[in-house]
């Protein structure tokens, strides 16, 4: 008999209202353990607001989101806290801390948690820079210090520092040179090989999706269009995902000018 | 009677949003309080906000005690010479000081130079997303943020006052040797012997409440900031402004608690 694959991260019904704009419609989304899944949607689709909602950063209307089977909206804070330990994230704009060096920023998640002491840590965030192709006088820097590339880059060694479950990518090459944004999504797939993660990116650039992602789903309006897998993206046969990804002007999706 | 209409509802919106206001950040001080007495502690993050508030605000506060204790001996001199009272000078300086003076102008002066860059510190950190990112490394805001913030205005500006009380009268006692002619030994026996323990405890208990407004009215603007740089922008003027309005009707609160009969 066959084994039964079970989503690592399932979301059934998710909604969220931001007064009277509905920007998250019923979502349902299964991610697979150990694969990566690309959500792509135009601006104010909703693609940040689900990811904040599966990191409890936003409490949704109503809704499921499991992660290995534990409904973690009906987590108390504490429970809550504990399993956001098994997530890491990258920001779009790396969300370094700017009163930090560079490698208390990659060990930040291991010292509050008073994994290891200060030491260690730091012998730890030189190691995840290597892992992420940065020296170790990096890690003596200041984020203002940085370029762009290299913020992205130390966003993903803080992301990864704790050697989470499961990942989160919100915009991951955006502002890069193409050559850069390709280096970022190469360290995203290679941390995730690594890793053993399970990941969620959202993006609107086409050839970062098909990098990153095993499975892609298309939010508009609040709601998943389609779903398929990432190498068909560029034919998936639906209309709103062809316009999409072929950056058509005339198609089913309206760009509203004024709201 | 529109326009009355329109009137009405405008006053009730104003009232409704301060009252939403005024329970927002009740919550948030609760809060921010309870952080404070609750493990993990961020001892660095504390040690930081008292350098901060503290020590690197020293100048600007001596600065200002030594004016004032100038001003305020010069002034009372030619006010209280009116009445062949000009004696009064040192127990009048001493007493504006340490009652008054020292802790209201040290707190004004803090929650200019601290509030503001607590605000925008913090305002910062939202609009760049740190906050949520704090939040993602199970790292609570408010215990890595605010509880500390706290806890250092409640404990360094008493201390900032203590230097403020000392230079204003050392400020006045210069004023009233070198210019008015006072013999320094009857100036200085004038102050001692005229001030008590409770003034000055007083003022220290005012710098006190005065430094937890500070760093309360920095952190709630800065932690509620949106909409990037304005926002920013508005919630460091947001923080000065309320935090002076604050310091000058809880001065008149804690008077009147102290001192009147």
């Amino acid at each position: 008999m066959s084994e039964i694959a079970v989503p690592k991260i399932r979301i059934r019904g998710l909604t969220k209202r931001f007064g009277d704009k509905l920007v998250l419609d019923g979502i349902d989304l299964d991610v697979m353990p150990r694969t990566s899944t690309v959500v792509i949607g135009g601006s104010g689709s909703g693609k940040s607001v689900l990811l904040k909602c599966v990191l409890g950063l936003i409490e949704p209307d109503e809704g499921v989101i499991e992660i290995d089977g534990t409904d973690v909206l009906k987590l108390d804070r504490s429970e809550r806290e504990e399993r956001r330990a098994q997530i890491g994230m990258l920001f779009q704009n790396g969300a370094l801390f700017d009163s930090l060096p560079v490698w208390e920023n990659v060990a930040f998640g291991l010292l509050a948690r008073r994994m290891v002491g200060r030491a260690k840590a730091r012998e730890q965030a030189v190691e995840v820079l290597a892992q992420v192709g940065l020296a170790a006088s990096v890690g003596d820097l200041w984020p203002a210090e940085l370029s762009g590339g290299m913020q992205k880059r130390v966003g993903l060694a803080r992301a990864i520092a704790a050697r989470p479950d499961v990942l989160f990518f919100d915009e991951p090459t955006t502002g890069l040179d193409p050559i850069m944004g390709a280096v970022i999504d190469g360290l995203i797939v290679d941390c995730v090989k690594n890793l053993g993660s399970t990941a969620i990116a959202i993006t609107h650039d086409m050839l970062s999706a098909r990098r990153i992602g095993d499975r892609a789903a298309m939010l508009y309006h609040g709601r998943i269009v389609w779903q398929g897998p990432a190498t068909d993206l560029m034919a998936s046969g639906n209309e709103m995902v062809d316009q999409f990804t072929h950056g058509r002007r005339e198609g089913p999706i309206q760009m509203e000018l004024r709201k | 009677m529109n326009a009355l209409l329109d009137f009405v509802a405008r006053i009730g919106r104003i009232v409704l949003g301060a009252c939403l206001q005024s329970g927002r950040l009740t919550v948030f001080a609760i809060e921010g309080v309870s952080h404070v007495f609750r493990p993990p502690f961020y001892g660095r993050s504390f040690l930081r906000a008292m350098l901060e508030i503290g020590y690197l605000s020293l100048p600007v506060v001596a600065l200002t005690a030594v004016f004032t204790g100038m001003v305020l001996a010069l002034q009372s001199s030619t006010g209280l010479s009116r009445f062949a009272a000009d004696s009064a000078v040192a127990s009048l300086v001493v007493l504006s000081v340490t009652r008054e003076l020292g802790p209201v102008l040290a707190g004004l002066m803090v929650a200019g130079r601290v509030g503001a860059a607590m605000a925008a510190e913090i305002g910062t950190m939202r609009v760049t997303d740190q906050i949520d990112a704090l939040t993602t490394l199970s790292t609570n805001p408010m215990k890595y943020l605010v509880a500390p913030r706290l806890l250092a205005g409640l404990i360094a500006l008493p201390l900032l006052v203590m230097v403020a009380d000392i230079l204003g009268v050392l400020g006045g006692f210069i004023i009233g040797v070198v210019k008015l002619g006072f013999n320094s030994g009857i100036y200085l026996n004038n102050t001692l012997d005229f001030v008590r323990t409770d003034d000055v405890v007083s003022g220290l208990v005012k710098a006190s409440v005065f430094g937890f407004l500070i760093s309360l009215m920095g952190c709630f603007h800065g932690y509620n900031s949106k909409g990037g740089a304005q926002g920013v922008g508005a919630a460091t003027t947001s923080a000065v402004v309320a935090a002076s309005v604050l310091i000058l009707a809880f001065d008149y609160v804690l008077t009147e608690l102290f001192f009147a009969r």
